[in-house]
């Protein structure tokens, strides 16, 4: 038995939204149904569109929205019976925009320093001692320790959110979208940071991701989502290698290459994502597949397991 | 050599120094602080001491004034300089206790509105609407006609009627704080509701709060001088700028000094802390955020 870090078990979130004037609300599907589990010391990356629900997964795991239904394990333990104290030991996040989550009006020490302040862990000398080695860690001068965000650069910040995630030395590190802010050449410093703290702290991340690239250099193990549901879940060399699920083919068909002239790939998805109002009927991707027949459209698809991998549709034996 | 961007209070105090408005503004308030803790000492006479033989001497600058009164004496014979630095301090008193009794009211059920947002919302949204609903001085009249009028009375009326501008500004300024990562960073953090509220989110605030506070005070000496020219606020003897006005309407069209003085002490603190708003608005720019 594999030592379980995160688990979520058919986890579902249900908002409601008004769909327009005089129409009432609506429930928006943002996560519908996943099942996901992380291992010790794994990468998982996330990946899909924008607006398939990754940050709410995130927002869940954190506790900082309640599940509409299914449940959550943080070591083995459901995460409604934690408080909030007890999950913020467990699992600390990386949010996108080093430029909001850094509170602008404390200094960078006070920052870093927050989870321990806020769990009363030890005392002043200690939450000193504790800054100044993890400012070390991540890689910041001991100086810039009275210094406030506005002076630092984007790389820099980041390296300060990394550092508040990793201050209490948690099991899961939440990691949503952490480069997508930063400049191309920081990017890659922060990737490197924190595949070398991976190692030598022996983390386990949750990678949220649109980058294919990003999740193809870090993760172990890559699910894809889309419409709330995840589609295609395998280890990293298997699904770049040989992706079995349409969509999963669509997204890796519309990386981006370096070539000026090649313009903009064909991923051959049709129209354009859907409204998650107002899913499409049967298998939710039908609309946008190119193998999709009557089937896909009245018929959910089953996710199938095999090995390693799982797939979500009806063609994955011809696949 | 690195180059080190300045941390937001430096930008700050740089913006201060050059800001000729605030910089008035201060001074006007500096000075009228001098005034009130240097009572005792600058007062040539006791602001309570009548002299009936000294009655309505003009102040020096007229052709029968003395240097003895330097801006002369009221109906009842009062130093009226005296009377003045004296009155100062009945006017910054009234003005700092009611700011901060509609600063705590306001800002708390600001804060709790632009955070829980909903039902809360709606609340303090019903109570702030009613509060706009009930004309301040109206009001005041009234409680003070009820019970009585002291400078604590007028402290606590006035305090409990004037959150409501703080009330709508930290509303608006937590909502636009609310959805920010950090606000996430630190619930997940494990910092209780009061500490984000407190220690995450009031620091950001305090921009804002300090120009409706300055406002707010502004505001609230001026109505307490209207109270008291209307007879409801202060009592006489106590020596407050707008009781001094109100004695001296009567004798208004023979010694206009009697209004014109305290009026224009009135009207220099009042320009004094609007500049000093208006300049601390300027100086918390975007930029020294």
């Amino acid at each position: 038995m594999p030592d379980l870090v995160l688990e979520l078990i058919n986890l579902t979130k249900t908002y409601q939204v008004s769909a327009g004037a005089f129409r009432g609300k609506r429930d928006l599907r943002a996560v519908n149904g996943i099942t996901l589990t992380l291992e010790k010391g794994e990468v998982l990356g996330l990946v899909g569109e924008s607006g398939c629900g990754k940050t709410t997964v995130a927002k869940l795991v954190l506790s900082l929205e309640t599940p509409t239904s299914g449940h959550i394990r943080l070591q083995g333990r459901p995460l409604t019976d934690c408080d909030s104290k007890e999950i913020a030991r467990q699992v600390q996040p990386v949010f996108q925009d080093p430029y909001a989550s850094l509170n602008p009006r404390k200094s960078v020490g006070s920052i870093i320093s927050l989870p321990l302040r806020a769990l009363k862990v030890g005392n002043k000398a200690s939450w000193n001692k504790k800054v100044s080695e993890i400012m070390e860690v991540v890689g910041l001068a001991p100086h810039l320790r009275h210094n406030y965000p506005n002076q630092l650069s984007g790389g820099q910040r980041q390296r300060v959110a990394v550092a508040r995630a990793l201050i209490m030395r948690p099991q899961l590190v939440l990691c949503d979208e952490p480069t997508s802010a930063l400049d191309v050449s920081v990017q890659a410093q922060i990737l490197n940071l924190l595949m070398r703290l991976r190692r030598e702290l022996g983390l386990t991340y949750l990678f949220i991701s649109h980058n294919l690239a990003v999740v193809e250099h870090l993760a172990t193990r890559v699910a894809v989502m889309y419409l709330g549901r995840i589609v295609e879940e395998a280890p990293t060399r298997e699904l770049f290698l040989n992706p079995r699920h349409p969509y999963t083919q669509a997204l890796l068909g519309s990386v981006l290459t370096p070539e000026p002239g090649l313009g903009l790939p064909d991923t051959r998805l049709g129209i354009a994502y859907p409204n998650p109002i107002d899913p499409p009927s049967g298998c939710t991707f039908h609309p946008r597949c190119p193998k999709a027949d009557e089937k896909c459209k009245e018929h959910a698809p089953v996710p199938r397991r095999k090995g390693g991998r799982l797939v979500e549709c009806h063609f994955v034996e011809e696949l | 050599m690195e180059v080190v961007f300045p941390s937001p209070q430096q930008i700050m105090r740089r913006a201060m120094l050059h800001h000729k408005g605030f910089l008035m503004g201060l001074s006007v308030i500096i000075v009228v602080t001098l005034l009130t803790i240097l009572a005792p000492v600058l007062a040539t006479h006791d602001p309570y001491a009548q002299d009936l033989g000294q009655r309505l001497i003009p102040p020096v600058w007229q052709e029968k004034g003395t240097w003895d009164h330097p801006l002369g004496t009221d109906n009842l014979g009062r130093d009226y300089l005296s009377r003045l630095i004296y009155g100062s301090r009945v006017s910054l008193l009234i003005g700092l206790s009611v700011m901060l009794i509609a600063g705590l009211i306001g800002t708390t059920l600001g804060l709790l509105a632009g955070y829980f947002g909903g039902k809360m919302d709606m609340f303090v949204s019903f109570l702030v609407t009613v509060r706009l609903a009930l004309p301040a001085v109206l009001v005041a009249v009234a409680v003070v006609s009820l019970i009585g009028g002291s400078t604590r009375i007028v402290i606590l009326v006035l305090g409990l009627l004037v959150w409501d501008r703080f009330a709508v500004v930290v509303r608006a300024s937590t909502q636009q704080i609310r959805p920010l990562e950090y606000v996430a960073a630190a619930k997940s953090a494990g910092c209780s509701t009061f500490r984000i509220l407190a220690q995450e989110m009031l620091p950001n605030l305090m921009n804002n709060l300090i120009v409706v506070a300055t406002l707010e005070v502004a505001r609230a000496i001026l109505l307490e001088a209207a109270l008291s020219f209307l007879g409801m606020g202060v009592q006489p003897p106590t020596p407050s700028w707008g009781l001094m006005i109100s004695e001296g309407k009567e004798f208004m069209l023979f010694y206009p000094y009697l209004i014109t003085i305290p009026g224009v002490a009135l009207f220099l603190l009042l320009l004094g802390f609007n500049l000093l708003g208006d300049g601390i608005r300027d100086v918390t720019a975007p930029e020294g955020r």
